[in-house]
């Protein structure tokens, strides 16, 4: 550097705010959500110097900005960016952070710390949010020298989004943010123990599972996110086209197989179709693409497919084996693997019997509508009747979590993988209406709507204001039936029905204890139309069946955000059920 | 099974703390855990002792080649390997038994590193039987206070022609 001149090195100094932001941009970056605070204001100042580059989006609360970043990396397959001050603002990102490890979603957490003076004196608004999200981190960074940042930012990107995705964290301590050098944004990665770039099925495992295929003659397809995030669906509609074996998914891998096709069987496990269950109890070959045999789908897990063979490829090596053991585990990329395998895969010889047999369980037990007689709405009815109203055009969903989410799940047909946003591993309420935030951040052009339950939705109703005053015109079907409905679900079938802290109206409602007598709650509870009008959005009340198609079209066709509020029973339960723990011969229909 | 497990991890803070929390939040049951840089300032060396089965060590490999600053994981019990552990007892030693004890520090190939008026200290290096034996036989005598470091191992280099190892068993 000798030969740098003293005004050619001054007019290349920059802070370590601005270094952040412009490795931000140089990662393609082009819209972070942020909340501003004491640690994080340099970042800021920053954000509105490079403004033209990248929007910045306030969330009203940080978790806010946290799911929407995860809506934009889930629909886009690129990592979301969200940005929060030291302390408390660190902490309510803290569930977007553990989300984003259990589904595996590429996101970058930028959080503002105290002064590398004070770390560790109690500083005002310090966490030391490093060690606390250790754990739930693919990986994590507290930067203490400014000259360490530029290298940073480009392995956290790389790490975020190569192998199996996850999120990391960059905690930027605010003099670091201020500190003024010329920055080095060519500095080589330093991840001497990072090698995810040869995980590449090998040619003898390909044909050991087309050889497996060759021979079935009960195969299934189970295919879960690692599909969607491995941009292996088209891979996967291939094979399953030349081989004509009939596809499941899980929560995570909806729309990575047109759930309209006729060789899909929808959703398997504890709220999975009757077909897909029996169909997987029966497979003689089970093909497992980028899944991770999580409870929630094998119930027992010993019982599980055990009458076959079991070829499970994931990129995640810690994956297989884990829950369950396959005949034939591989290592890859899944998008590898499946390509490699069209290449030399044959059909099964006589899958004729099979096919007519998968063909009859799923014409004897759909998806049921539930007890929407007369003027009844049910959850499940206005959701087909949704999917019925939006399913030619270009359409994402998100959800909550509860029962709105597995019927979701189950009526909402999707087609297209990254058109399904659903927290799906850490089950997180509150998800839903951010998380569509961010997708339609990303996808301006599409219709973007949150399927949210009552209590799902007021974890995170702030967002509303988000979604006006930045002017993100999503839309929330809201399937109001006053209760924290899973979980009355649950107390029906296990608790004879006590009602433990699940009834969202005031406690000297009847409710409250299970004695109300109407099918469904007098007094309603809160005003969501008066809020949602209060937050600026378009808002409809509706209880009747008649009302509900002219409802959800003004939904679609109002220009803002807006929240269509059905009245709906909570004695519904969500169906088919597995019970936890247990196996497809415990499976509940009615 | 008793399995030693040593990783090669990059010389950053909080490493030792991801990597005893993973193992903590995933449930393994570590026996004993040795930490020390290497010849390159860049690299520490973990040394695990694991027990549990096969799917157990498979696991815990797995995921601890995982974590980022990880190098490499190698299982050393799964080779010829020389392992040792280090230990420093106190023990009660008034004038008339010191000679005893320092015939059996002998017979361990021990060292007395420090006398005091009424205790001695002795280090004991080697294979974790005969640390244990060394402590029954240190009982008796009355043991003050006792420190032992995790298990350090390391695979025997390669030779030509014949096992010697095979001999020493």
């Amino acid at each position: 550097m000798a030969t740098t001149t003293p005004k050619r090195a001054a007019a290349a100094l920059q802070s370590g705010a601005d270094i952040l932001v412009e490795c931000l941009v140089r990662h393609g970056v082009e819209v972070v959500f942020a909340y501003p605070g004491g640690a994080s204001m340099p970042l800021h100042q920053s954000l509105t110097a490079y403004k033209d580059q990248i929007r910045t989006i306030l969330p009203r609360h940080e978790q806010g900005g946290g799911f929407a970043a995860q809506g934009y990396a889930r629909t886009t397959g690129r990592p979301g960016v969200c940005m929060a001050t030291s302390g408390p603002g660190a902490t309510n990102l803290v569930t977007c952070i553990a989300d984003a490890k259990l589904d595996s979603i590429p996101l970058i957490a930028i959080t503002g710390q105290v002064k590398t003076a004070v770390i560790g004196t109690d500083a005002f608004q310090e966490t030391p949010i490093v060690e606390v999200c250790r754990g739930i981190t693919k990986h994590h960074y507290l930067v203490t020298d400014v000259n360490d940042l530029a290298r940073v930012m480009r392995e956290a990107f790389h790490i975020a989004t190569t192998g199996r995705p996850g999120p990391v964290l960059i905690d930027v301590p605010k003099d670091i943010q201020l500190a003024q050098i010329i920055a080095d944004y060519d500095a080589p990665m330093n991840l001497p123990g990072y090698h995810v770039e040869d995980r590449k099925a090998r040619p003898e495992q390909i044909a050991q599972v087309a050889a497996a295929i060759k021979r079935s003659k009960r195969p299934v397809i189970y295919a879960g996110g690692g599909v969607v995030m491995g941009d292996a669906s088209g891979e996967l509609r291939e094979l399953a086209k030349k081989t004509k074996i009939p596809v499941t998914m899980t929560l995570m891998g909806l729309g990575a197989f047109p759930g309209d096709h006729p060789q899909s069987l929808d959703m398997l496990g504890m709220h999975g179709s009757v077909y897909a269950n029996y169909a997987v109890d029966q497979a003689d070959l089970l093909l497992a693409f980028g899944v991770r045999f999580d409870d929630r789908v094998t119930g027992k897990v010993s019982e599980f497919a055990k009458h076959g063979k079991i070829v499970h490829i994931d990129v995640d090596p810690s994956e297989l084996n884990k829950n369950k053991e396959a005949h034939i585990p591989i290592v890859s990329d899944i998008k590898y693997a499946l390509s490699e395998l069209n290449k030399i895969v044959e059909a099964p010889e006589d899958l004729g019997p099979w096919l007519a047999q998968v063909a009859e369980w799923k014409k004897d037990n759909p998806f049921r509508l539930g007890e929407c007689t007369g003027e009844t709405i049910t959850s499940q009815y206005a959701i087909d009747k949704l999917w019925q109203l939006t399913k030619d055009r270009d359409t994402i969903v998100t959800v909550g979590v509860g029962q709105h989410q597995m019927w979701g799940a189950q009526h909402y047909r999707l087609k297209e993988p990254r058109t399904w946003c659903s927290s799906s591993g850490l089950g997180t309420m509150g998800f839903g209406l951010p998380a569509a935030m961010g997708a339609k951040v990303a996808h301006p052009e599409s219709l973007v709507i949150d399927i949210d339950g009552d209590g799902s939705f007021q974890m995170n109703i702030q967002e509303l204001g988000t979604c006006f005053c930045e002017k993100i015109p999503v839309k929330v079907l809201l399937l109001n039936n006053q209760h924290l409905g899973m979980v009355v679900q649950w107390e029906d079938r296990f608790h004879a029905g006590n009602r433990a802290h699940t009834y969202l109206g005031p406690i000297d409602n009847p409710e409250a204890i299970g004695q109300g007598c109407a099918d469904k709650p007098a007094a309603r509870f809160p005003d969501f139309v008066g809020i949602a009008k209060g937050y600026g959005a378009g808002a409809r009340y509706v209880s009747k069946k008649s009302e509900l198609e002219d409802a959800l079209r003004e939904m679609i066709e109002c220009p803002g955000p807006y929240v269509l509020d059905v009245e709906v029973p909570y004695q519904e339960h969500v169906l088919p059920m597995i019970p936890a723990g247990m196996t497809v011969k415990d499976l509940i229909k009615e | 099974m008793r399995h030693v497990l040593s990783a090669v991890v990059q010389n950053v803070p909080g490493v030792l703390a991801h990597i005893s929390g993973m193992l903590a939040s995933r449930g393994y049951n570590i026996d004993s855990l040795a930490v020390g840089e290497t010849e390159n300032p860049d690299l520490s060396r973990m040394t695990f002792v694991v027990v549990g089965d096969d799917n157990v060590l498979e696991q815990v490999r797995k995921q601890l080649e995982k974590v980022v600053t990880i190098v490499k994981v190698i299982d050393v019990s799964s080779q010829e390997h020389v392992e040792r552990d280090l230990m420093l007892i106190k023990v009660r030693a008034p004038l008339g038994r010191r000679s005893e004890i320092r015939e059996l520090a002998d017979i361990f190939r021990g060292r007395i590193v420090d006398v005091a008026d009424e205790e001695v200290i002795v280090e004991i290096s080697g294979q974790e039987r005969k640390v244990e034996s060394f402590i029954d036989l240190m009982r008796p005598f009355g043991i003050v206070e006792l420190v032992r470091t995790g298990r350090i191992a390391m695979v025997r280099g390669k030779r030509g022609g014949q096992e010697p190892a095979t001999k020493s068993k």
